[in-house]
């Protein structure tokens, strides 16, 4: 137990999530995180989805590695990832429906995701399946966090609400307070996500 | 003026290092520079260019060439707040003046408040000298707004352009895009319902401290443009051109006017501010294509309708002219201002969702601006280079 959460496999565990995140540091996965973060529930079910899938795709490929002819290792690797989404996103059919359809193709697009690729390429081919487990695990939740993190804003200013709920009471809106329409288009959204990157890099200067 | 001088001088050891007041030294240094010219000289060793003229008084000029399009701006938003109430027998010319200056200053206040806020702010804590490039802005700003924008949209609009236009490029004269019109396009996106042409933004109905009129029920007035794009482009009467030279339509505050803007276009010529070729080549730009949409049948707007409606011509003379964000090589300049008037002509015509296309023609071009100087540089150095092999 005590080599499980070995203090190596804590860092590949948290580096994802702070100093190494894939979004912010890595500048990874930017497409979807411009696309679905409009709203909170997408961006948390995207969130959860890619986590999902980086952690088993890892862990798979890191089960047969040793087995995968160099040459074709992208191919076999796209398999993997791509019967993985396929899994996930017939789920998402299936128990969250509405969801699925606000996230329209962009399920789909997981398998392009570049995080997923990257770590594929990068931690899973050279490690075990434990560390590759949580190696994906902490990209996934590390992509998740800034998903998040976008979504709350974008939601919060754009439309007044989180995960549906109204959060910007009537009287603001009876004074004058109105949504901001530009925080629904993806522009802002890479506005915003500059903007994290600005705050991360500005907390983090000096530990580099 | 030597009171002033004296008094500055006796206070200015409480903001020097060590000082008690210390964190306002940006906020003195600013002041201080604005009203004196600076003592300081340039340090032995450097290369500097000198002129007695420096980029505050520069800045100066402008404002005092927006000076017309403004006070002006203010009387048409009194003409226009007594014809909505049909009361234009009763104002007076002051009454209308006056009603307007108080609609237009809190905007003005709060650009200013909020614009240099910022860089105050930005400057001490870099420890950098204020950049004065804001002055300007900041009157631009309350100018190309319609008259019933709330502040705390403007407050915010601002914020966002000093910060994600300017302050983050590395201030003045290092921004890509004009920070004024980055503050409209940021309320025109964020917030449409407020900027656009087809509702009651565009005249104040409501009277202020007791002047002006609160017209009895709702009232719609389009600026022209947005009217003739809700008709298909129609074409406009002799009477709405003549208003709109004169200036007595609906619009942003400052825009109105062709004379106006005419005026302080002179005064920018004259002192060798702005450059003649950006904005003539604009107008020419335009006017090309405006002709050719015309002659296509895809408008009925005549050629030289477009100058004097909406705000192409303010953003001829103030926001293209932009020497900051402009193309900086002389042959690029023609090439710049062309597009700009070309881009702007095929927004008004080709694209039925926006009737103005002036900000995001500027904005696009701003962009473009780098590229134009670098192939007009490069044509240069292999042109030179041919002539000296051939030889």
């Amino acid at each position: 137990m005590g080599k499980l959460f070995s203090k190596e496999n804590c860092e590949v565990f948290s580096n994802p999530l702070n100093l190494n995140n894939p979004i912010a540091v890595q500048v990874l996965g930017i497409c979807s995180a411009l696309a679905v973060t409009s709203q909170l529930e997408p961006a948390i079910v995207m969130g959860l989805s890619v986590t999902v899938i980086t952690a088993f795709s890892n862990v798979i490929i890191s089960l047969i590695r040793k087995s995968i002819p160099n040459r074709i290792r992208i191919i076999v690797q796209l398999v993997v990832v791509a019967a993985l989404v396929t899994i996930v996103s017939q789920i998402l059919k299936a128990f969250a429906y509405d969801v699925s359809v606000q996230l329209s193709v962009y399920v789909g697009l997981i398998i392009t995701n570049c995080i997923l690729m990257g770590r594929l390429e990068a931690f899973a081919m050279m490690n075990g399946p434990w560390e590759s487990f949580l190696d994906g695990i902490g990209n996934g939740l590390g992509y998740a966090l800034i998903l998040v993190i976008v979504g709350f804003v974008r939601e919060l200013l754009g439309f007044g609400t989180l995960l549906g709920f109204q959060i910007v009471p009537d009287f603001c809106y009876e004074n004058g307070y109105m949504n901001n329409g530009m925080m629904t288009m993806p522009a802002m959204s890479l506005i915003i996500v500059g903007c994290v990157i600005w705050a991360h890099r500005s907390i983090n200067k000096e530990e580099k | 003026m030597k009171a002033l001088r004296n008094y500055l001088d006796k206070i200015k050891p409480n903001f020097e290092e060590g000082g008690k007041l210390h964190a306002f030294q940006s906020l003195f240094d600013g002041l201080e520079t604005f009203a004196f010219v600076p003592r300081t000289t340039s340090r032995v060793g450097s290369v500097n260019i000198h002129d007695a003229v420096d980029s505050k008084r520069l800045i100066s000029f402008v404002i005092i060439a927006l000076l017309p399009a403004l006070l002006f701006g203010m009387y048409n938003v009194g003409y226009q707040n007594a014809l909505a109430a049909g009361q234009l027998e009763q104002a007076t010319f002051w009454g209308m003046f006056w009603y307007g200056f108080l609609a237009v200053l809190p905007k003005i206040i709060v650009s200013y408040v909020v614009g240099l806020g910022i860089e105050f702010t930005v400057a001490q804590w870099k420890h950098e000298e204020i950049q004065e490039g804001f002055l300007a802005s900041g009157i631009l700003i309350p100018m190309i707004v319609p008259v019933t924008t709330p502040l705390w949209m403007l407050a915010i609009a601002v914020a966002f352009s000093v910060i994600l236009a300017k302050e983050i490029f590395g201030g003045t004269g290092m921004n890509i895009f004009n920070p004024a019109l980055v503050t409209r396009a940021f309320l025109f996106f964020s917030y449409p319902s407020v900027m656009t042409g087809d509702s009651t933004v565009w005249v104040n109905q409501q009277s202020i401290l007791g002047l002006g009129f609160t017209a009895p029920e709702a009232y719609t007035a389009a600026t022209p443009l947005g009217q003739a794009a809700a008709d298909g482009f129609a074409g406009f009467d002799c009477q709405t051109i003549q208003n709109a030279i004169i200036g007595l339509i609906p619009g942003s505050i400052g825009e109105t006017s062709v004379i106006a803007i005419g005026l302080g276009a002179l005064l920018l010529l004259w002192t060798g501010v702005a450059s003649w070729k950006i904005m003539c080549s604009v107008f020419v730009g335009g006017g090309l294509m405006g002709y050719l949409m015309q002659v296509l049948g895809l408008t009925q707007i005549e050629w030289w309708h477009h100058f004097v409606l909406g705000g192409f011509a303010f953003g001829a003379v103030f926001m293209a002219t932009d020497p900051v964000t402009a193309a900086r090589t002389e042959t690029g300049k023609y090439f710049y201002g062309l597009l700009i008037g070309i881009v702007a002509v095929m927004v008004r015509v080709m694209n039925p969702g926006y009737p103005e296309g002036m900000m995001l023609a500027i904005l696009l071009m701003n962009l473009f601006a780098p590229l134009i100087d670098y192939c007009v540089v490069e044509r240069n150095i292999s042109m030179r280079a041919k002539r000296a092999i051939k030889k």
